[in-house]
């Protein structure tokens, strides 16, 4: 292959070409001021889009890659400016979204002499990055650089970090790319063993009341059409977590909902009750399982599973399936046996009546005066179609978004799951859109989150994303109150919000504004959101004190799981 | 709850800036305390191995083996108890070298330790020992009665006594 001689911050656009790069987020400053300088010159290229803070670049990276399954990238100087990408790095590598975040650093010569805007970032982010690298000399670039895309994407994928220092930039190099194709000491997708496969058949083929619940594996590996085959063939009821939301169409009658703190009653319940629980592509996370020691015990567990680290890590299991989900899945379906389970089937039905009317339909149908978020949410899928990407941030108005919006498509519910990163959604939306142009795409964000990340409303203004933004305002840090509230006596301690005037915010920022706060106006109000054609703010002014239900107390068992 | 035990642990690894701190991240995130590490070669050109102590219960071995396992730049990781692995470790004392000549204890204390004299001067002699923990914390107990200049222990080196099958893993990597 013919070499050209290119300085490292040239071949550092290149390699980002090369891996198919087409939008990144970032905040330049001294330690990457080469790079930018490239930025500029292949700016009909690549399309770089500033963020008012580095942590909004990698949430923005995050929800690129989650709506797209390409690797999200994320840049900025040394010292604060990567510090400030910390939090989207740990939220990214929870979450396993492949994202590969590129940091200036301050000249190598000058490492470890607390040097203006020095810190030790592959140091701090070591933790939270499934690989990171320091690069000291430009001829490492195209190496190190295939080999971070290649480790974000491949196998259970999450962030990597390369952090290069400024001579390394501005230093030349004899440029060629090879896409990295594997690394010795690292097995993306373990291998899987067939006969783990047939001994998951005969558990399936016997079981009674078997019980599925899938998470994100099935929208990373993309097995969602596999994941339907298996479940209309064996006829399995049929829960997620969180983050596994939208594979399986919402409409599915084998889709139960979700499972966990405030997932759906009957997947909850029954998950005590079902006599083989197979999870595809999910951890376990304590969120999911409540108290591991009454969790499911009565089960045989199954798990799909491309970690191997994950297997019996929380939850043991009887027959553990290594490998990719939609592999796997692939080889269980012609081993499995059409079945048919209608009593088990008419249990969840009858638990969801009992939901219906103790929870959704009061969440959904409300008849007392305040707004409540759950009516925001049925308008939002009757007027969207249910065609809309959901970008949800962290707290009660996450959980309305996930129990109550109405999925068709596949990768269209994005927040942020393990982490809780509050403010994860308003950047995230603006990848999500860029990514994903064609798509509605709708962040649905609390009055709190909102605030720790809306300086990206400048983004959105100058890059003129047309996402739309509703903000669920109910003058509460609303989750903290809830359990205020129910285990700590209602003290209130700083959970009560004086808030700004946000639709004069918004508009400050030239952005379309309008504020809800009765229940004849939200239906034209949603409508003129979803009808206009660019970014729109919808401020809805909802019940100060509603809590979100079901909800498993922390601690507690699934099928404790309380209505009220 | 399940009693917690010695183990020790074997990881193979690339050899690269930052490992050690991967690594370590991996016991401090869970709190726990590592009784001793060695980093060194191994039996592999450009393999690197690492030897950890650790005392925790075997359900949470495993799972940190497979914390380990997941860290890209790890090749494959092991773990063992004490009757599965041949192991060692080895100190090193500084004496004023008047006790060497002036206490005959010294003397016979050496002989029948089994540690070797490294190096004698007018100040001072230097003594070394390998051998298992309890054999090395006699010694340094038998010696500190006469009074130690300096004393510094190495952390635990150990070899399993069933194979661990590096090399075909390596080898099947470069033959795809």
């Amino acid at each position: 292959m013919k070499t050209e001689r290119i300085s490292g911050s040239e071949a550092i656009i290149k390699c980002l070409l090369a891996e198919g790069v087409d939008i990144l987020y970032g905040y330049p400053g001294g330690a990457i001021m080469p790079v930018y300088d490239e930025l500029y010159k292949y700016q009909d290229k690549i399309h770089h889009v500033l963020t008012r803070h580095e942590q909004g670049a990698t949430h923005a990276a995050q929800g690129y890659a989650r709506i797209s399954g390409k690797v999200g990238v994320a840049m900025a100087t040394s010292g604060p400016g990567a510090t400030n990408l910390i939090t989207g790095i740990a939220d990214a590598q929870i979450d396993s979204t492949p994202m590969v975040c590129i940091t200036g650093q301050v000249p190598s010569h000058l490492l470890g002499s607390d040097a203006f805007q020095e810190t030790d970032i592959v140091g701090i982010s070591t933790p939270v990055t499934k690989w990171n690298h320091q690069v000291t000399k430009a001829s490492e670039i195209p190496e190190v650089m295939a080999k971070a895309f290649y480790i974000a994407k491949s196998g259970r994928p999450g962030p990597v970090l390369i952090d290069i220092t400024k001579d390394a930039q501005f230093e030349e190099l004899d440029f060629k790319y090879e896409k990295c194709k594997g690394v010795r000491s690292y097995k993306p997708v373990p291998d899987t063993d067939i006969e783990s496969v047939k001994e998951a058949a005969e558990l399936i083929n016997n079981a009674k009341k078997p019980m599925i619940v899938w998470g994100q594996g099935v929208v990373l590996s993309e097995a969602e059409k596999e994941l339907i085959e298996v479940i209309e063939k064996a006829e399995i009821p049929s829960a997620w977590t969180i983050l596994g939301a939208s594979a399986v169409p919402t409409s599915h009658p084998l889709n139960i909902g979700m499972v966990g703190m405030h997932g759906n009653y009957a997947p909850n319940i029954l998950t005590n009750e079902c006599d083989v629980l197979i999870a595809i592509g999910m951890r376990f996370d304590d969120r999911v399982t409540g108290s591991l020691n009454t969790y499911a015990k009565q089960a045989k567990v199954i798990h799909f599973e491309i970690d191997p680290a994950e297997v019996d890590k929380n939850v043991k299991t009887d027959v553990a399936v290594l490998g990719d989900a939609k592999a796997s899945l692939k080889e269980l379906l012609p081993l499995l046996n059409a079945n048919s389970h209608p009593e088990w089937l008419q249990r969840f039905k009858d638990l969801y009546k009992i939901e219906f009317d103790k929870v959704i339909n009061k969440d959904i149908n409300p008849t007392k005066e305040g707004l409540t978020m759950g009516e925001v949410l049925k308008e939002i899928n009757i007027q969207s179609k249910g065609e809309a990407a959901i970008v949800s941030d962290v707290g009660q108005h996450q959980m309305i978004a996930c129990r109550y919006a109405e999925f068709n498509t596949t990768k269209s519910n994005i927040t942020s799951g393990g982490l809780g990163t509050m403010g994860f959604a308003l950047p995230a939306a603006i990848g999500a859109k860029m990514a994903a142009p064609n798509r509605e795409v709708v962040a649905i964000i609390g009055d709190g989150g909102y605030q720790m990340t809306i300086q990206e409303l400048g983004t959105i203004f100058q890059q003129r994303v047309p996402v739309k933004i509703v903000v669920l305002n109910n003058e509460f840090l609303g989750m903290v109150r809830q359990w205020q509230q129910l285990f700590f006596d209602k003290r209130y301690a700083s959970t009560e919000m004086v808030n700004p005037d946000f639709v004069a915010i918004a508009k400050g920022y030239h952005i379309e504004a309008q504020k809800v706060t009765k229940r004849d106006d939200l239906k034209t109000a949603v409508k003129e959101m979803i009808d206009f054609d660019g970014p729109y703010f919808l401020e809805v002014c909802v019940e100060k004190e509603d809590n979100v239900f079901p909800m498993i107390p922390s601690g507690a068992s699934v099928s404790d799981i309380r209505l009220e | 709850m399940e009693e917690k035990q010695l183990y020790t642990v074997s990881i193979y690894t690339e050899n690269t800036i930052g490992l050690l701190n991967r690594i370590s991240a991996i016991f401090q995130r869970r709190h726990i305390n590592v009784e001793s590490l060695n980093t060194s070669v191994s039996e592999i050109e450009g393999v690197s191995r690492f030897t950890i102590v650790v005392k925790v219960t075997q359900e949470q071995i495993k799972k940190i083996i497979g914390q380990i396992e997941k860290q890209v730049e790890v090749i494959k990781a092991y773990y063992h108890r004490d009757e599965d692995i041949i192991y060692q470790e080895s100190c090193i004392f500084k004496i004023k070298s008047d006790l060497l000549f002036e206490e005959r204890d010294i003397q016979n204390i050496i002989k029948e330790s089994n540690a070797r004299i490294v190096t004698v001067n007018k100040k001072f002699f230097v003594l070394e020992k390998s051998g298992r923990r309890a054999e090395v914390e006699l010694l340094h107990r038998e010696l500190s009665a006469f009074g130690i200049m300096q004393f510094v222990r190495s952390g635990r080196i150990a070899v399993s006594k069933e194979p661990m099958e590096i090399s075909k893993m390596l080898a099947a990597f470069n033959a795809n």
